[in-house]
C-alpha cells in the first residue's frame, strides 16, 4: 500500500488544478500540435510526400490547401513539417520562408521579407538593400542560378495566398511559379488560403504555371464524431503525474458528455459551426470555471459558457442606453416599420418621439432639442445608426439620412431585459402604430 | 583625351606624303601616314600600325584600334582606314569577363579576332593616338600612373580569350602590304608571321580550346611551321603527302571534330572554355618559346626535351564517358600523330624529326612571307628574351615541358593503343585516384602536376584547377560551388545559353546555398516518368511545334545574316511553348554561330512579369548589353544613344520581349522604343516579342507603336489532343508508365478546356504520384491507368463549391437556402443580410432548430462569404450589408438534396 503511494505521489489538489488548466490551456490555444492530424489523413500523406519530394529529389512543385476558416489548414502544414523536419534527409535540406498575405501586403515587402528568410548576400544585418527592383533581380537571378541537383530546395509557404493574388500584376506569384516550372532552383510554393474560388484571382499566364494542385480541407464530420472530439479533447493524458485525479478527472469528463442538456448545447454549436476554434473557445471558458472548490466541469458551466458565446453583443449595447436613447431607438423602430426601411433623419425621429410625447401627456421626457440631437449622435457614435452613404456633410446634421442597423428582434429582446424600464415605454414600443 | 572629345574642335585631316600605290581596280590611292591638324595644337601625323583612338558611343572610352592600311579614293574625298580592333574591357560581355579568371586591368585592352565585324572606318572618327603596349600574359600590369597607355595581354574573339602573338602586337613600322589583297573590306588579320600562321591553323592561338589531342596537334603544327622556316631543310621527302594531312589537321579536320564534339556533347564546351585561359597561356608560351628557338640551335631543344618525354607518365586514354563520345573522331584526325608515332618509333629524339616533317604543311608562298617580316621578328625576340627575367622562368619552362610532355604522352598514348588495351583498366583507376588530390595539385610543385595531368588532362580537373589559383582568396562557397558544378554530370543546355547574366548588387552574389545532400536518383518507372513529365525538364526537341519553329528560325537567322534588324510578334495562349519555341530557335542559332554558319549575335531576353514597372525595361536591356547599371531614365537616353549612333562594328542583338503586354504604359513610350530601334539603320536589333492575345497591337497599341511593330506576327494555336498526346510521349521516350488509353483521356480533356500542355503535363504526374499510393505494395507499381487519371483530372478539374456546401455545417446550409428563397421572393439576385435573415428564422422553425440570434447569424454569413460561397458587402456594415451567391442556385440545391 505504501509502496503504491509512494508510486502515484498524490499532488496536493491546487496543484492538479494548476497541471489540468496548463495541459489543455495549451490544447485550446493551439500551441500543441496533435501528434496526428485526425480526419485528414489522406491530405496529410498527400501533402507529406509532396514536399518530400522536393526535399529529397529536388522536383519543384506548387500546392494549395484550401479549406474553410478553423478547419485545420496551418494545423496540417505545421504537421508536415515538424514530420518532415524529424527526418534525417530533410532537415539539413530545406529552407523555408514563410510569408503572411496580412503581413507582406505588397510584393516590395514580400521580396525584402524572403530576401531576409533566406539570407541572401544582399542583406546586411536585419536590413535588406537595393531598390525594389533590384532585389527582384536579385532573387531572380539566385534562385535561377541554382539548378535542381546542387541547390538546397526553398519551401514557400504563403499564408492567406488569396491577398498576394491581389498584388500588382501578380508579379511575385508568376516568378514563384514560373521558377516552380522550369529548371532553376528547386521550389515548392504551398499557398494557404480559405477561398474557393481562388484560382479565379489568379491571372491566367500565372494560373497556367500553377500545377493545380490543390488540397481541400472540407470536413464531413458528424455529430457523434464530434462528441468524440469533445472528449478526447477535455481528457487528460496517461502522463498526467496524479494517476488518481487523473482518472476522476476523466471519470468526470465522460459523465459530461453523455449528459442530455450538454448534448444540446454541444448540438447547437455543431449546427452552427463544425470548425475547432469555436468549440475551443467554449470549452476555454468552461475550464476557466473549474477551481480548488470546483475540481470538474459540470454541465451547468458547459450551459453558462454556451450562453455567453451564444449572447448578442449589440443588443447588450442596448442596455446601457437612457431612457431618452431608448426612446429614439423606439421611434426608429415604429418609422422602419411606417416607411419599410427607409432611411429617416433626426428630425423625423424627434417628430415620432414628440407623437408619443403628446399622446401621452407626460412632461417626464420633455427634452430639448439639442439634448435629443446630443442622444442621437451618441447612437451614431456607438454605430446603432449609421449615415447612408453618400449623404454628405453639405447637409444639416438635422436632416442627415440615417439607417438603423438593429433587428427589430433585438430591440424588442433588449427591451425585455432592460432594467427598470418604464412601462409605457414597453407598451408603446409593443403597439404596431406609434 | 577629355580635350579632344569634349571640346569639338574642328579637326583637320589630310594625307600627308604622297600615295604609295594605286588600286587601279578599285581607284584607290594607298597612303603610309596622314596628318590631324587641330587648331591651336600641332599636327599630329598618324601611320600604318599605330595604335588610334576612334570615336563611339561613349566619349571617355573611344574604341582603341590600330590602322593596318590608310587609302582614299581618287580625287581626295573620303579617307578611309582599315583597322584591326581591340576591346576595352567595358565593351566586352559582362558574362564573359569571368573566363577571364582575374580581374581585368582598367587599362587593358585585348586584341579582337572577330571576323564578322566591319573593320573599316572613315579617317574622320579618328581622335588620336594612343600609346598601346604588349605585355606578355604572365606579367603583371606596371603601376605607371601613365593614363593614356593601354596595355594588351589577350586576344578576344566574342567567344573565348587567347593570347596574342607579340608580333602581331609590335611591329609598328611593318610596312603596309603592298601584297595584301585590295578588298579591304573582307576583315583579315594584320599581315604578319602570325597571320599567316592563322591562315593554316584558322583560329589563331585563342582557338586552342579544344578537346586535348587537337590542342597537341596544334602546337605541333605551329612548332612545327616556325621550325621549318627557320632551319629550312627539308629533310623528309616522303613527308610531302603528310603536310597536306597536317593541315588538313590544322583547320578542316579540327573543325569538322569540334562540330561533332559540339553537337554531342554540349558540356564539354562549356568546361573547355572555363579552362581555356590556363591552356592558352601555355599556348603563348609555346609561340614565344617557338621565336626563341628561331634564334637557338636545334640541339638545345633537343637537349632540354627528352628528359620531360622520359617521365613515367600515366596512362592516358583515361576518358570520362562524355570524352568517349568524341574519341572515334579523335581517331579520325589523328592521321598527323601517328605521322610522329611512325617517326617516334624510328628515332630516340622525340620531337625534332616530327616537328621536321609535319611542318612541311608551310606553304611555299607563306615561307616567302616569313622571310620579308623576319626582321621585326627578331627585334621582338630581343624583348621577349628580356623579359624572361630569372623570375618567370619557372612557368615557362615548365610549360614548356608540358607542350612537350603533351605531344610526347599523346605519342605514347598512340602506342599503348597499339599495343594493348589492358591499360584501360588502370586508366580507370588512375583517374579515380585523381579527383580526390586535386587539393594535393594546388600545394604540390607545378611539375608534378604536370606529370599527372598527361596528355588527356582532364578537362574538368584543369578547369577546377584554374578556378583554385584564379580565386584563391575566394571564400570556401565559391570553391564548393565551382567544385560540385564541375561535378554535376546533367548539365541541361538551355542553362548553358542563358545569357546575359545580368550584374547584381555590388559585393553580392545571387545564389540559393548548396544543399547539403545529394538529390535522391529515381527509383522506379514512375518515378522516372514523373521527373520527365515535369514541365522543367528540358526535352530535347520539341514536338508538334515545327512549323513555328522552322518561321522563327528563319526569320532571326535572315535577320543575323543580313545584318538588319525587326520584330515580331508572337502570340498564343499560355502553355502552347512559344517561350520554349524561341528559346530553342536561339539554342540552335546559338550552335550555328558557334560553328560559324551564321555571324555570332547576342540574345537577350527580357520579361515583363519579372520587372516591377515597364520603365525597368530600359535598365535590363542595358545591364544585359553592358553590364552598365542605371535609372531607368538614364539607361533610356544610353540606349537610344546605342541603338541610333552610327556604330562602326557590333554584333546582331536578339532581343527577347516576353509577356509585351505588361510593358504597356499610358504613353506608351516602352513599347514605341523597343520597336523603333529595330528600325534604325545601323541597330541591328532583332526584337521578338511574346504576349498572349492575338489582336493585342490592334488593342492596347496606338496607331505609331503598332505600325513600327509591323505586321510579322505568328499565332500559336492551343494544342490538340493528338498533338498534347504527342508530346507527352516524347517527354515519356519509350518509358513504358502509362496505359494507351490513359493518355488519350488526359488529352483530350485537356485539349478540350485550354490546350495547355502544362496542364497536360500537371495531370499525369498526379496520376503517377496516385497510381504509386494506390498500390499495395509500393516496390511492384503497375501502369498509370484510367482509374488513376480520372481521379486526377476530378481533383484538378472539379469545383469544390458542391463538397464544400456538404460539408457546411447545419446553420450554414439553411442560410444558403434561405439567400435563394430570398431571391426567389424579391425576384433579385441580391439582398440585405436582414432580409436572408427573416427567412433565415422562418426557415429554422420549420426544420424545428431554435432560431439563432442576430451575432450568430452574421457569424455564419461571415464564414461562408469567407468561403466565397457568399459574395459580402465589407463586413462593418451588419445587417444592412447586401448579400450576393457566388454558385448557382441549382449546385446549392444539387448539394443539398444529395444528403
Amino acid at each position: 500500500m505504501s509502496k503504491r503511494k509512494a508510486r502515484d505521489a498524490h499532488l496536493p489538489i491546487g496543484e492538479c488544478i494548476t497541471q489540468v488548466q496548463q495541459i489543455l490551456r495549451e490544447r485550446f490555444c493551439e500551441r500543441l500540435l496533435p501528434d496526428r492530424p485526425e480526419g485528414v489523413e489522406a491530405q496529410y500523406k498527400h501533402l507529406l510526400e509532396l514536399l518530400r519530394r522536393t526535399a529529397i529529389h529536388g522536383e519543384s512543385n506548387s500546392v494549395l490547401i484550401v479549406g474553410p476558416r478553423g478547419a485545420g489548414k496551418t494545423m496540417l502544414l505545421q504537421c508536415v513539417l515538424r514530420d518532415l523536419q524529424k527526418e534525417e534527409k530533410v532537415q539539413k535540406n530545406l529552407l523555408q520562408v514563410h510569408l503572411s498575405g496580412l503581413l507582406q501586403t505588397d510584393d516590395r515587402t514580400a521580396l525584402k521579407e524572403i530576401t531576409r528568410q533566406l539570407h541572401l548576400e544582399n542583406v546586411v544585418g536585419d536590413k535588406v538593400f537595393g531598390s525594389f527592383a533590384e532585389n527582384l533581380a536579385f532573387l531572380l537571378e539566385a534562385l535561377k542560378k541554382g539548378n535542381r541537383s546542387s541547390s538546397c530546395p526553398v519551401l514557400f509557404v504563403l499564408d492567406e495566398f488569396d491577398l498576394f493574388a491581389h498584388h500588382k500584376n501578380q508579379t511575385l506569384l508568376y516568378n514563384l511559379f514560373d521558377v516552380s516550372q522550369s529548371a532553376q532552383a528547386p521550389i515548392a510554393v504551398v499557398g494557404v488560403t480559405c477561398r474557393l474560388d481562388v484560382l479565379e484571382l489568379l491571372e491566367k499566364r500565372v494560373k497556367s504555371r500553377f500545377s493545380h494542385r490543390q488540397i481541400h480541407l472540407l470536413s464531413s464530420l458528424n455529430f457523434t464524431q464530434y462528441l468524440e472530439r469533445v472528449w478526447t479533447q477535455l481528457s487528460l493524458p496517461d502522463s498526467f503525474p496524479d494517476k488518481k485525479f487523473a482518472q476522476e478527472w476523466n471519470a468526470g469528463v465522460k459523465t459530461l458528455c453523455e449528459d442530455k442538456s450538454v448534448e444540446e448545447v454541444l448540438q447547437r454549436h455543431f449546427n452552427s459551426s463544425k470548425d475547432f476554434r469555436s468549440l475551443h473557445m467554449l470549452l476555454m471558458l468552461c475550464l476557466s470555471r473549474v477551481s480548488v472548490a470546483k475540481p470538474t466541469i459540470k454541465p451547468a458551466d458547459l450551459l453558462e459558457a454556451s450562453r455567453m458565446c451564444f449572447a448578442d453583443a449589440t443588443a447588450n449595447m442596448l442596455h446601457g442606453l437612457s431612457i431618452l436613447e431608448l426612446c429614439l431607438v423606439i421611434a426608429i423602430k415604429h418609422l422602419n416599420d411606417v416607411y419599410e426601411g427607409e432611411p429617416f433623419n433626426l428630425q423625423m425621429v424627434h417628430n415620432e418621439f414628440k407623437k408619443f410625447l403628446h399622446r401621452k401627456s407626460n412632461s417626464m421626457y420633455n427634452f430639448e432639442q439639442p439634448v435629443v440631437m446630443k442622444a442621437f449622435e451618441h447612437l451614431q457614435q456607438l454605430e446603432l445608426i449609421r449615415p447612408v452613404d453618400g449623404s454628405s456633410a453639405k447637409v444639416q446634421r438635422e436632416y442627415q439620412l440615417m439607417r438603423l442597423t438593429l433587428d427589430h428582434s433585438q430591440i424588442m429582446d433588449a427591451l425585455q431585459k432592460y432594467p427598470q424600464c418604464p412601462t409605457d415605454v414597453k407598451q408603446w414600443a409593443m403597439s404596431a402604430f406609434g | 583625351m577629355k580635350y579632344f572629345t569634349r571640346m569639338k574642335i574642328r579637326r583637320v585631316y589630310e594625307w600627308s606624303g604622297r600615295a604609295r600605290s594605286f588600286n587601279r581596280r578599285l581607284k584607290t590611292h594607298d597612303y603610309d601616314s596622314f596628318a590631324i591638324s587641330v587648331e591651336g595644337l600641332s599636327k599630329i601625323i598618324i601611320n600604318t600600325g599605330q595604335h588610334i583612338l576612334i570615336e563611339g558611343y561613349d566619349e571617355d572610352n573611344p574604341y582603341v584600334a590600330k590602322v593596318t592600311r590608310l587609302y582614299g579614293d581618287e580625287n581626295g574625298q573620303q579617307m578611309k582606314a582599315v583597322v584591326q580592333w581591340f576591346m576595352r574591357v567595358s565593351e566586352l560581355p559582362v558574362n564573359k569577363l569571368k573566363l577571364l579568371g582575374r580581374e581585368p586591368h582598367p587599362q587593358e585592352i585585348f586584341y579582337y579576332e572577330c571576323r564578322n565585324c566591319d573593320n573599316e572606318v572613315n579617317v574622320e572618327s579618328i581622335l588620336r593616338p594612343v600609346k598601346v603596349k604588349h605585355l606578355d600574359s604572365n606579367d603583371p600590369f606596371p603601376d605607371s600612373s601613365d593614363k593614356d597607355t593601354l596595355y594588351v595581354k589577350l586576344s578576344w574573339d566574342s567567344k573565348v580569350f587567347g593570347v596574342v602573338n607579340s608580333t602581331v602586337m609590335e611591329s609598328p613600322a611593318e610596312p603596309a602590304p603592298a601584297s595584301s589583297p585590295p578588298s579591304c573590306l573582307k576583315p583579315s588579320l594584320p599581315i604578319s608571321p602570325s597571320c599567316s600562321q592563322s591562315a593554316a591553323t584558322p583560329r589563331g592561338p585563342s582557338r586552342r580550346v579544344l578537346p586535348t589531342p587537337d590542342h597537341a596537334i596544334m602546337q605541333k603544327a605551329s612548332l612545327g611551321e616556325v621550325g621549318c622556316s627557320s632551319v629550312g631543310t627539308p629533310a623528309n621527302v616522303e613527308a610531302e603527302s603528310l603536310h597536306s594531312a597536317t593541315k588538313l589537321s590544322a583547320s578542316k579536320c579540327l573543325s569538322a571534330k569540334r562540330r561533332n564534339a559540339t553537337a554531342r556533347t554540349p558540356g564539354v564546351r562549356k568546361r573547355l572554355e572555363l579552362s581555356s585561359p590556363d591552356k592558352s597561356v601555355t599556348g603563348e608560351e609555346v609561340l614565344s618559346q617557338l621565336l626563341n628557338e628561331e634564334l637557338e640551335s636545334k640541339v638545345t631543344l633537343t637537349r632540354r626535351l627528352p628528359p620531360s618525354a622520359a617521365h613515367p607518365l600515366p596512362v592516358t586514354h583515361s576518358l570520362t564517358p562524355l570524352r568517349k563520345a568524341h574519341r572515334p573522331t579523335g581517331a579520325r584526325c589523328g592521321v598527323p600523330s601517328s605521322v610522329f608515332l611512325n617517326k617516334l618509333s624510328d628515332s630516340d629524339s622525340p620531337l625534332s624529326p616530327a616537328k621536321d616533317d609535319s611542318t612541311r604543311a608551310t606553304t611555299v608562298s607563306q615561307k616567302k612571307e616569313l622571310k620579308t617580316i623576319k626582321e621585326p621578328v627578331l627585334s621582338v625576340l630581343a624583348e621577349v628574351e628580356n623579359e624572361k627575367s630569372p623570375m618567370v622562368t619557372e612557368t615557362p619552362r615548365s610549360s614548356k615541358r608540358k607542350s612537350a610532355m603533351v605531344v610526347s604522352s599523346r605519342i605514347k598514348k598512340q602506342l599503348n593503343l597499339l599495343e594493348n588495351d589492358q591499360d584501360l583498366n588502370s586508366s580507370g583507376e588512375e583517374e579515380d585516384e585523381f579527383v580526390p588530390s586535386k587539393n594535393d595539385l594546388l600545394s604540390s610543385s607545378e611539375e608534378e602536376g604536370q606529370d599527372e595531368d598527361g596528355p588527356n588532362i582532364d578537362d574538368q580537373v584543369s578547369a577546377k584547377k584554374f578556378r583554385y589559383v584564379a580565386t584563391g582568396s575566394g571564400n570556401s562557397r565559391s570553391k564548393r560551388k565551382s567544385y560540385s558544378s564541375a561535378r554535376t554530370q546533367r548539365r541541361t543546355p538551355a542553362k548553358k545559353i542563358s545569357p546575359g547574366t545580368p550584374k547584381t548588387p555590388r559585393h553580392a552574389t545571387p545564389s540559393i546555398p548548396i544543399r547539403s545532400l545529394q538529390t535522391q536518383q529515381p527509383a522506379n518507372i514512375l518515378e522516372e516518368a514523373r521527373a520527365r513529365l515535369h514541365v522543367s525538364s528540358v526535352p530535347e526537341s520539341l514536338p508538334c511545334r515545327e512549323q513555328e519553329f522552322q518561321d522563327i528560325y528563319s526569320f532571326v537567322e535572315s535577320k543575323i545574316i543580313d545584318n538588319t534588324g525587326g520584330c515580331m510578334y508572337i502570340s498564343g495562349v499560355p502553355g502552347t511553348g512559344k517561350t520554349a519555341t524561341v528559346h530553342e530557335v536561339i539554342r540552335c542559332l546559338q550552335h550555328a554561330a558557334d560553328m560559324d554558319e551564321i555571324p555570332s549575335f547576342h540574345f537577350i531576353e527580357i520579361n515583363g512579369m519579372k520587372m516591377t514597372d515597364p520603365h525597368q525595361a530600359y535598365v535590363q536591356i542595358l545591364q544585359k548589353l553592358t553590364g552598365q547599371k542605371a535609372t531607368p531614365d538614364h539607361a533610356a537616353v544610353l540606349l537610344e544613344k546605342r541603338f541610333s549612333n552610327l556604330a562602326p562594328r557590333k554584333e546582331t542583338i536578339v532581343m527577347l520581349v516576353d509577356e509585351l503586354d505588361l510593358l504597356w504604359t499610358r504613353k506608351q513610350n516602352v513599347m514605341y522604343n523597343l520597336f523603333d530601334w529595330p528600325t534604325r539603320r545601323h541597330a541591328r536589333l532583332v526584337v521578338l516579342t511574346i504576349a498572349n492575345t492575338m489582336d493585342l497591337p490592334e488593342r492596347i497599341m496606338i496607331n505609331r507603336v503598332a505600325s513600327r511593330l509591323g505586321l510579322t506576327r505568328m499565332s500559336f494555336q492551343p494544342y490538340s489532343f493528338k498533338q498534347l498526346q504527342e508530346i507527352i510521349m516524347s517527354r515519356l521516350n519509350k518509358l513504358k508508365a502509362f496505359e494507351e488509353d490513359a493518355l488519350q483521356l488526359v488529352s483530350r480533356k485537356v485539349a478540350a478546356l485550354s490546350g495547355d500542355a502544362r496542364r497536360c503535363l500537371d495531370i499525369c504526374r498526379r496520376a503517377t504520384e496516385i497510381c504509386e499510393h494506390s498500390a499495395a505494395d509500393p516496390s511492384s507499381t503497375g501502369l498509370v491507368g484510367m482509374s488513376h487519371v480520372m481521379e486526377a483530372l476530378n481533383e484538378m478539374f472539379s469545383s469544390a463549391y458542391i463538397t464544400a456546401i456538404r460539408c457546411a455545417s447545419t446553420q450554414e446550409q439553411l442560410f444558403l437556402r434561405a439567400a435563394i428563397a430570398e431571391f426567389r421572393r424579391l425576384g433579385l439576385e441580391e439582398a440585405t443580410f436582414q432580409q436572408v435573415f427573416v427567412q433565415h428564422q422562418a426557415l429554422c422553425r420549420i426544420e424545428g432548430l431554435r432560431p439563432i440570434g442576430v451575432s450568430e447569424g452574421l457569424a455564419v454569413c461571415q464564414r461562408l462569404g469567407a468561403c466565397r460561397l457568399l459574395l459580402l458587402e465589407p463586413s462593418h456594415l451588419g445587417v444592412l450589408q447586401h448579400i450576393r451567391l457566388n454558385v448557382s442556385q441549382d449546385d446549392i440545391f444539387y448539394a443539398l438534396k444529395a444528403d
